[in-house]
Order: C-alpha cells, then sequence, then structure tokens
C-alpha cells in the first residue's frame, strides 16, 4: 500500500481560472461556483448559453468558461426565450439580481416562467442593488436602511418585500421552484443541489426551474463579511424561508 | 503518512474570513501580512494542517473559490 | 409568376417567410397587427416560431436573444410599441445585432390615432434610442416593396450586422394591391455568423454578446467601428428612385405612403406642362444625400412632402447645404388630414411660380 494525496475539492472546468470582481465576502461567487459545479456535473458545459442581467452579475462572460449573451436590465428571461426557442438542444440559463429580476423585470420573469420555458434561472437576492451603491430593493427588508432608505424602508409606503420563489411557484408553467441560503456549509451543500436539479429539469424534462439565492452584500450592508453572513440567518431566512415550493413535471408531461 | 492538505491561493483570497467559521475545527487563521491584491488573507499553519481532515468545508464555503482540498488516501500500490 | 391582391402587412409577413426568417415575437397593436396573424398561421407550417410576448420590450428582447444564435429573426409593431423596443434596439446596435423590426407608424404623440403617419422619421433615422447609434432604416411604398424590401432588410442587416426597420404606416400596411411574389435569392457573400452563440461545442474561445466594454478605449473603439460601418452603408447601399429629375425646376420629395401621393401630384403636374420631378428615397438610412446634392445643380427648387410637421426636410436642407431652397408642406396626423394629389398639386403650382 502507498499513500498518495488526492485532490477532493477544486474549482469547477467551467468557471475560468480569473479572480472576481466581486468584494470580499460576498456570496455572488459562491452562486457562481455552485452554477459552475452543476454545469460540470451535468456535462452540459459544452453546450451551456448564460445570459448575464445588469448589476454585479453583468461579468458572467468573465467567469464562467460558456457562451454568453447579455441581456438588458431585467430582460434575460426574453433574451433566453429567444435563445432556447433556436438552441432547444442547448441548456440555457439566466443569472440575475434581485433589482434586475424582481423589479424591472418582474414582467419577463413571470411570463417566461408563466410559458413554462425550459430554461433555469439563477436569483441572487441580497435585499439591495450591489452595483449602484446599495439602494432599496423590491427584496429590501422592512426598515432596512439603504441609500435610498435612510430611515428604513417604510412598508406603509414602500411595500412589504417580494417573496419571488414563493409567487413564482403558482403559476402553472414553473416546474421548480426554490429557495436555498449560502451562509454555511450544510446550505451550500443543499443550495448546490438545489441548483443542480433546476439544471436537470431544463436538461432531462425540459422545463422551467427557478432556484432564488440569498446572499450576502457586505460591503452595501455596512458589514464585515462575518457579519453580514450572520444577517442571512438572523435576519433573511425568517422573512423568506429555505424551501421547495413547487417540483412537478413540466407543463403537459406525466409526473 | 503525509497529512491532508488545503491549498489557499493567496491570488484568489479576499480575506472575507468565512472560511475560519467553516472549519469544524477552526484551523484558519487570518495572516498578518497584506497578499497582493491588498487582503489579508486566510492561511494555515503546518501544525493546524497535521489536523486537517480534508472535510473541505472551507472550500465549500470560499465565496472566491480559492480553496484546493487534498485529502490523504491509501492505494494499492499503483500510481494515481 | 402569379400576381395575388394582398395587404401591405401581408406582403411583408410573405417576405419576411420567403426570406428564410422563422422566429418572430410580438405583441398585437393597430394597425399592424396583420403582420403576427399571418405570420402565427403561417410560420408555424414551416417549423418556425411565432411568440406574442407578454410586451413589446418582451418581443424585442426575443429578438435580441434569437438573433445572437445567428438566426432570422423578427419583431413588428407600431409607433407606441416601437418606442418601447427603443431599449432592446440600442442593445441590439450595441451589440452588433441583426435582426428586422417593422414599424407600421400610426400618428403620436401617446396614443395619438391609429391613422397613417410618418411622425417616427426622427425616432427611426437618428437612432432612437439611448447612445448615438443608427440603424438601417427602409421605407418601402407599394405593397410590392413591402415584399421586396423586407427580404432586403434581412441581406442588409447580415451584411452589416446591425438591426434593420422598415418603416411603413397605415396606408402602405392596410392597403391591398398587386403583389408578385418572387423566390427569395440569398446574396452569396453574405458573411457567415461566426459570432453567433452556440454553446461552446469545444471550441477554445467564448462567443459573447455584448454591449458593455469597460476596458480602457474599448467602448469609444467600439464606438468608432459602429460608425466606420454607417459610412459603408452612406457608400454602397444607398437606394433612391427619381423621375424627371434632369430637366426638372421643382424637385418634390416624399417617402413611404406620402410618395405615392406625391407621383401622382406630379404627374398631374407634368400633364399641365410644368417641370416637375421626384426624388423618392427607398432608403431613409443610409439617406441618399448625393443624389440631392446632383439635384440641387440643376433644379431651382425643392418641396419635401411628408405626413408630419416637418422631419425628413432637415435632412433634405443639410443634403443640398444651402445650394437650393427646400420648402416644406406636410401636415401632423390625424383622422382627415391625409393630403389629397390635387391638395399637393397646388403647393406645387405655388413653387413652379
Amino acid at each position: 500500500m502507498t499513500t498518495v494525496l488526492k485532490n477532493v475539492f477544486d474549482r469547477p472546468v467551467s468557471l475560468k481560472d480569473v479572480s472576481t470582481h466581486f468584494c470580499p465576502g460576498c456570496q455572488h461567487g459562491t452562486a457562481h461556483r455552485l452554477c459552475a459545479e452543476a454545469m460540470d456535473s451535468l456535462g452540459v458545459q459544452q453546450r451551456a448559453i448564460g445570459v448575464a442581467s445588469v448589476g454585479c452579475s453583468v461579468f458572467l462572460y468573465g467567469y464562467f468558461d460558456i457562451d454568453v449573451v447579455e441581456a438588458p436590465h431585467g430582460r434575460a428571461p426574453a433574451v433566453a426565450t429567444g435563445v432556447k426557442r433556436v438552441r432547444k438542444d442547448d441548456f440555457v440559463f439566466t443569472y440575475q439580481g434581485d433589482g434586475d429580476l424582481a423589479a424591472i423585470g418582474t414582467s419577463e420573469i413571470i411570463h417566461a416562467a408563466n410559458r413554462g420555458e425550459a430554461i433555469s434561472v439563477i436569483f441572487v437576492n441580497n435585499t439591495t442593488y450591489g452595483m449602484t451603491g446599495g439602494q432599496m430593493a423590491p427584496t429590501t427588508l422592512p426598515q432596512q436602511q439603504t441609500s435610498t432608505s435612510p430611515t428604513g424602508r417604510n412598508v406603509a409606503s414602500d411595500g412589504y418585500p417580494i417573496r419571488m420563489a414563493e409567487l413564482l411557484s403558482g403559476l402553472e408553467g414553473v416546474s421548480y421552484s426554490c429557495r436555498v441560503a449560502v451562509n454555511n456549509p450544510k446550505n451550500i451543500m443543499a443550495a448546490g443541489k438545489a441548483i443542480e436539479k433546476a439544471f436537470r429539469c431544463q436538461v432531462e424534462q425540459g422545463g422551467f426551474g427557478f432556484v432564488e439565492v440569498l446572499t450576502t452584500c457586505p460591503t452595501n450592508w455596512g458589514m464585515n463579511p462575518l457579519k453580514a453572513n450572520n444577517r442571512v440567518a438572523e435576519e433573511m431566512i425568517p422573512y423568506f424561508p429555505l424551501g421547495v415550493f413547487k417540483d412537478i413535471a413540466p407543463m403537459g408531461q406525466e409526473v | 503518512m503525509p497529512s491532508n492538505r488545503i491549498e489557499i491561493d493567496p491570488i484568489y483570497c479576499k480575506g472575507c474570513a468565512l472560511c475560519t467559521i467553516a472549519c469544524p475545527q477552526k484551523l484558519i487563521e487570518m495572516s498578518d501580512a497584506l497578499n497582493e491584491q491588498g487582503y489579508i488573507p486566510a492561511v494555515i499553519s503546518s501544525g493546524n494542517l497535521a489536523r486537517c481532515t480534508a472535510c473541505a468545508l472551507c472550500a465549500r464555503m470560499c465565496p472566491d473559490a480559492a480553496i484546493r482540498v487534498f485529502k490523504s488516501v491509501e492505494t494499492d500500490g499503483g500510481q494515481s | 409568376m402569379k400576381r395575388l391582391f394582398v395587404k401591405g402587412n401581408e406582403a411583408v409577413a410573405m417576405g419576411a417567410l420567403e426570406a428564410g426568417c422563422r422566429y418572430y415575437f410580438g405583441y398585437p397593436i393597430t394597425p399592424q397587427s396583420d403582420i403576427p396573424e399571418y405570420i402565427s398561421r403561417e410560420m408555424p407550417k414551416l417549423g418556425g416560431t411565432f411568440i406574442q410576448a407578454e410586451s413589446e420590450i418582451a418581443s424585442i428582447n426575443m429578438l435580441l436573444g434569437a438573433s445572437a444564435c445567428g438566426v432570422r429573426a423578427m419583431t413588428s409593431s407600431s409607433s407606441p410599441g416601437i418606442s418601447l423596443k427603443q431599449e432592446g434596439i440600442s442593445y441590439m446596435a450595441g451589440s452588433e445585432l441583426p435582426g428586422l423590426i417593422v414599424n407600421i407608424c400610426r400618428s403620436g404623440p401617446g396614443l395619438g390615432g391609429i391613422d397613417a403617419s410618418q411622425a417616427d422619421y426622427f425616432q427611426s433615422v437618428k437612432g432612437g434610442g439611448h447612445g448615438g447609434y443608427h440603424i438601417i432604416v427602409l421605407a418601402p411604398h407599394t405593397v410590392q416593396e413591402m415584399y421586396d424590401l423586407t427580404m432586403l432588410a434581412f441581406d442588409l442587416a447580415d451584411r452589416y450586422r446591425m438591426p434593420a426597420m422598415l418603416l411603413g404606416d397605415a396606408v402602405v400596411g392596410q392597403i391591398k394591391e398587386a403583389l408578385v411574389p418572387h423566390p427569395y435569392q440569398q446574396p452569396s457573400d453574405l458573411p457567415t455568423k461566426e459570432w453567433a452563440v452556440s454553446g461552446k461545442q469545444g471550441r477554445s474561445d467564448q462567443r459573447i454578446v455584448k454591449s458593455l466594454f469597460l476596458g480602457d478605449g474599448e467602448l469609444e473603439a467600439h464606438n468608432w467601428r459602429l460608425h466606420a460601418k454607417y459610412k459603408q452603408l452612406q457608400d454602397n447601399e444607398v437606394r433612391c428612385e427619381t423621375e424627371h429629375v434632369d430637366d426638372a425646376d421643382l424637385v418634390v420629395t416624399a417617402f413611404g405612403s406620402a410618395a405615392r401621393i406625391v407621383k401622382t401630384a406630379a404627374r398631374m403636374a407634368r400633364e399641365e406642362g410644368l417641370k416637375v420631378g421626384v426624388i423618392r428615397p427607398i432608403t431613409l438610412f443610409p439617406f441618399p444625400i448625393a443624389t440631392y446634392q446632383q439635384a440641387a445643380q440643376t433644379v431651382k427648387k425643392m418641396l419635401c412632402v411628408e405626413l408630419n410637421a416637418g422631419q425628413m426636410v432637415e435632412d433634405v436642407r443639410l443634403a443640398v447645404n444651402g445650394k437650393v431652397d427646400v420648402a416644406f408642406y406636410g401636415r401632423p396626423p390625424g383622422a382627415g388630414s391625409l393630403p389629397t394629389p390635387e391638395e399637393i398639386l397646388v403647393q406645387i403650382k405655388k413653387h413652379c411660380g
């Protein structure tokens, strides 16, 4: 018997060997890695087309070693619809933040979901507009202070944060909708499985899969990465519960 | 028998310290020197490395995919 | 060849299918709904995809996505809907994506009305959206041209990797007249779309369709490259119809359905012995600057007629650069505001005097 060192954890192949522009502790990087791992696992990197959105997630093509189309703000599900209808055998996913998907892009996400487009949507919810400097997002929590809600989100005038995973699960076209977090290794592993499941739902069944990922934005929250990470469990998960809200066969297919 | 090993890439690490809370044994610490990017990176001492179980939780927690994990395994003699 | 009696909007749909367009994304709006209606019926028979989107915004972005995959794809709408599409058109221009956008223009501003209008001239030829770009703009004036120019629009869009717009209006969209459909012949020298996303399929390079350029000097270089293409269009792709310009004292100029009225009025004037010529731009971008400049050497005056309060006239005046006077006659669009040939004849006589 001899002893060797076996590489048991490495960067996924679908992720490029580059450092990201994300701030320290920003969990966009975690969500990126999980998407790349799922693409590796399903063997779809060579037929993957990503649709980038606007915000911190715009540099998708800089980090994933795949073909990418950049969409206007909020329009990624419509762009992905056009891509997928042409490239039916390819794997198509959008990666969108909360301002992009849950504010300016509500029309596009709801109707792509309702049509049951065979695409996967990764929705990164960090309760703020990161790229533009931490303004109030549709997912900003009640009383949360942001650069445009300096005294805290006032639900009487601003409304309540939108729970997108639950909202979309009410649509017939949605096959899979869930919410995950990446604030500890256990949740990260569950998130990885959920993303892989959403991707598999498209690849194997032609279904619409949606994964909302709760992440941190330490810079705009004004917290260090560890405090920001704690906020996910303390404040976000109580309002945005983790779980699977829908998991059925795509429309028109036998369960 | 060589010990398990983790490699924290000093270029990718941004010093967020999330790996330090992910490690069940709290084996990872923050360096006292800046890396090339100007961050204070995470490090693991050789003493602590000897206790690493290669569970890879630190690597999973890392938002920058900066950690590679190697586990010491026994083989039946062939090169692997 | 068989002659058909069809609406202009149907001719657009027929031309698109004949040119190999198999992807249509649209949203209903008067007076262009015959286009999605025809295509929703006929395109699936050819294995194509028709999507009635949730909005004009979604449909232009579906077009962006399909076009990024290298196929011929289109959308159609009318003025208020085209306003909504401007965001996507700007992104397509910035991302160098071909694609056909049909505007069967109606009257405005705002909800305006559903009557024929040419009030979207500025919006079409000056870019329309943000960022300082141009798209190819073709202006059909007959049902036959609705068919022919739809095909040409796809070819030009593919050749120059930029969006092309067919700018019609309620007259040319809704009118029924003879169409001789003919088979589409793709130019043999159209460039292959090696930029189109397809999944890497073993390629070492990524294909990225984008309009964000943050590197030092990158965006400026990108913009200069776009503008070099506009110059190429000006040099190579101007199309223009002229009638009796050589001996004319007065040139009347108009595009699209206004040109139908103008051509009739000019013939009436000729019958009365007036030396009247016509210049009808077929490409609004690129604009037939040289044709106007040449005419300005010999004619005494020009008269620009539009179904608006005066838009193309500015480009005509820029083209002749003060060499001759350019008068304008037009009326803002709305029910009852379409000028008659007799009304134009009065103007011709006024300016011939």
